[in-house]
């Protein structure tokens, strides 16, 4: 798993739009496994799919037929999806009684694993996960990353990460790339970009620290700049 | 899996969707048949008291029919017009555009997909209108030639499909008022192509602009069919037109949006949801 670490508005979610084909570059080339974004785009939408932060979907509809939608865009009959986007679900923690209940009557919190599901019921060679635990109240962040982190073992699928929460991407990443103003001023394990760092308290040294110490501020400081601006 | 099932099934998704979508929102679905049916009538009214409106004698059942059967067309043909045109819009206004278009699937079959549900929804609605408005009139179609009336009107579904392909691209180009934007294509389309009075009666210039308007063509043909009960061999032309200008308006449409769609991942208009 790849985390990109950055507070709003430094290029995390222009970078997984850009993975999408939801932006084109202005100049320069991406290539996903091989295959350049502009020229094969249906290569790369083949084996990507991505999770957001906003849980975009029509809520009128259950979540049943939302990712019923979602998995015939993918080529996915109904047969292959409905038994496995059941399963994604329930894994999720959520309660079978709320799988055919209109998603406008579900907490943010159901919709956005809902989301989730979205994202790995086509089970995608390389999922984009932009913020998607932001806003989650603690329980279901914690289910969320439990299920990234088994599907992470149990298929191998790469994963990036984009997140402003520092423990987060600390716990789940093998990597990390720190991202600010649109350039990564730091890329390596949570480890070695720790070794970078020492804390000033004397205490263990965070990924917190280490943000600080690669940007020349605090998140808090870099949040209000961008609010200002 | 083959390429080809893969598309149908992106193809179907479309379907599905918009099959619930009309379910979730069967209570605006119902305000809508009552506008239109409303709509018909009122317009046929107008028929019905021309007699009174002006004096002379005037075959009334002859002009009630021609009425209908504008009112008829149009409630179809502006149909599929808004069930494709609104295939972008209804992506903005619950913020899933992103996702539909990072999926693998291509715009013509997205476009397959749209047309299959607005031919569909089309012929149901309008014929749901057209069971009502009977029982208000007394209609004479003895003699209509109904084949080449429904030739008539597949072939001016080709056109219609194309007209929406170009209408689609204005809720992509602008996120908060594209949708909006239809509504002004499809008056114009109301006002030049004859559907409530013969295109003779406008002034020259407008009729040279209806000569470009798919849907003349077509009124004009069923109204042959219906009114004259005019043979099928002698529509041909006009269905050969009609299906060369369809499938005209279709590639331009596809070409445009093509265009139009890269432009908009180059500016970040897909991210607005309006």
């Amino acid at each position: 798993m790849f985390g990109v670490l950055g507070t709003n508005g430094s290029g995390k979610s222009t970078l997984i739009r850009l993975v999408s084909i939801l932006l084109l570059p202005d100049s320069g080339s991406l290539r996903v496994f091989g295959h350049d974004v502009e020229h094969d785009p249906f290569a790369v939408k083949r084996l990507i799919n991505r999770v957001s932060v906003d849980a975009a979907f029509f809520k009128k509809f259950s979540p049943i037929e939302n990712l019923l939608y979602a998995a015939r865009l993918y080529g996915l009959s109904a047969s292959e999806a409905r038994p496995r986007m059941r399963e994604i679900m329930k894994r999720l923690g959520l309660k079978e009684e709320s799988f055919d209940q209109p998603m406008e009557h579900m907490s943010r919190g159901m919709q956005q694993k809902v989301a989730v599901a979205r994202g790995f019921l086509t089970s995608p060679i390389l999922l984009l996960l932009d913020e998607p635990t932001t806003g989650l109240d603690p329980h279901s962040k914690r289910d969320v990353r439990a299920f990234v982190r088994e599907i992470r073992e149990a298929h191998g699928a790469t994963v990036l990460l984009t997140t402003h929460d520092m423990e987060e991407a600390d716990r789940l990443c093998g990597r990390i790339a720190i991202i600010d103003n649109g350039k990564i001023v730091a890329l390596d394990t949570p480890e070695k970009l720790k070794a970078l760092v020492t804390s000033e308290n004397g205490e263990a040294t965070t990924m917190e620290d280490v943000f600080i110490a690669l940007t020349g501020r605090s998140f808090e400081d870099a949040e209000s700049e961008e609010n200002r601006s | 899996m083959s390429g080809f099932v893969r598309e149908m099934r992106g193809a179907y998704a479309f379907v599905e969707r918009n099959v619930n979508l009309m379910k979730r929102y069967w209570g605006w679905e119902v305000v809508w048949l009552i506008y239109s049916l409303t709509n018909a009538l009122a317009i046929t009214y107008i028929g019905n008291g021309m007699s009174a409106i002006s004096g002379a004698e005037i075959d009334t059942q002859y002009v009630v029919t021609y009425l209908l059967v504008g009112a008829l067309i149009w409630q179809y043909l502006s149909v599929i017009f808004y069930a494709i045109s609104e295939m972008i819009a209804w992506e903005r206004w619950k913020g899933t555009i992103e996702y539909t278009f990072m999926a693998p699937v291509s715009r013509p079959t997205h476009l397959v997909g749209t047309t299959l549900f607005a031919i569909g929804y089309g012929i149901v609605r309008t014929l749901a209108i057209l069971g009502i408005v009977v029982a208000f009139f007394r209609l004479n179609l003895g003699g209509a030639n109904i084949g080449g009336t429904v030739l008539m009107l597949l072939a001016g579904s080709v056109s219609f499909v194309g007209l929406g392909i170009l209408a689609a691209v204005l809720p992509l180009l602008y996120p908060e008022r594209g949708a909006q934007m239809t509504n002004a294509a499809a008056a114009i389309l109301l006002l030049i192509s004859g559907v409530y009075y013969p295109v003779e009666t406008l002034p020259g210039w407008l009729q040279t602009v209806a000569a470009a308007s798919p849907a003349t063509y077509v009124i004009r043909g069923m109204r042959a069919c219906l009114l004259e009960g005019r043979p099928t061999r002698e529509l041909l032309p006009t269905v050969f037109v009609l299906i060369g200008i369809g499938l005209g308006v279709i590639l331009m449409g596809l070409f445009i949006f093509r265009y139009v769609e890269r432009y908009a991942k180059r500016t970040g208009r897909l991210k607005r949801s309006g």
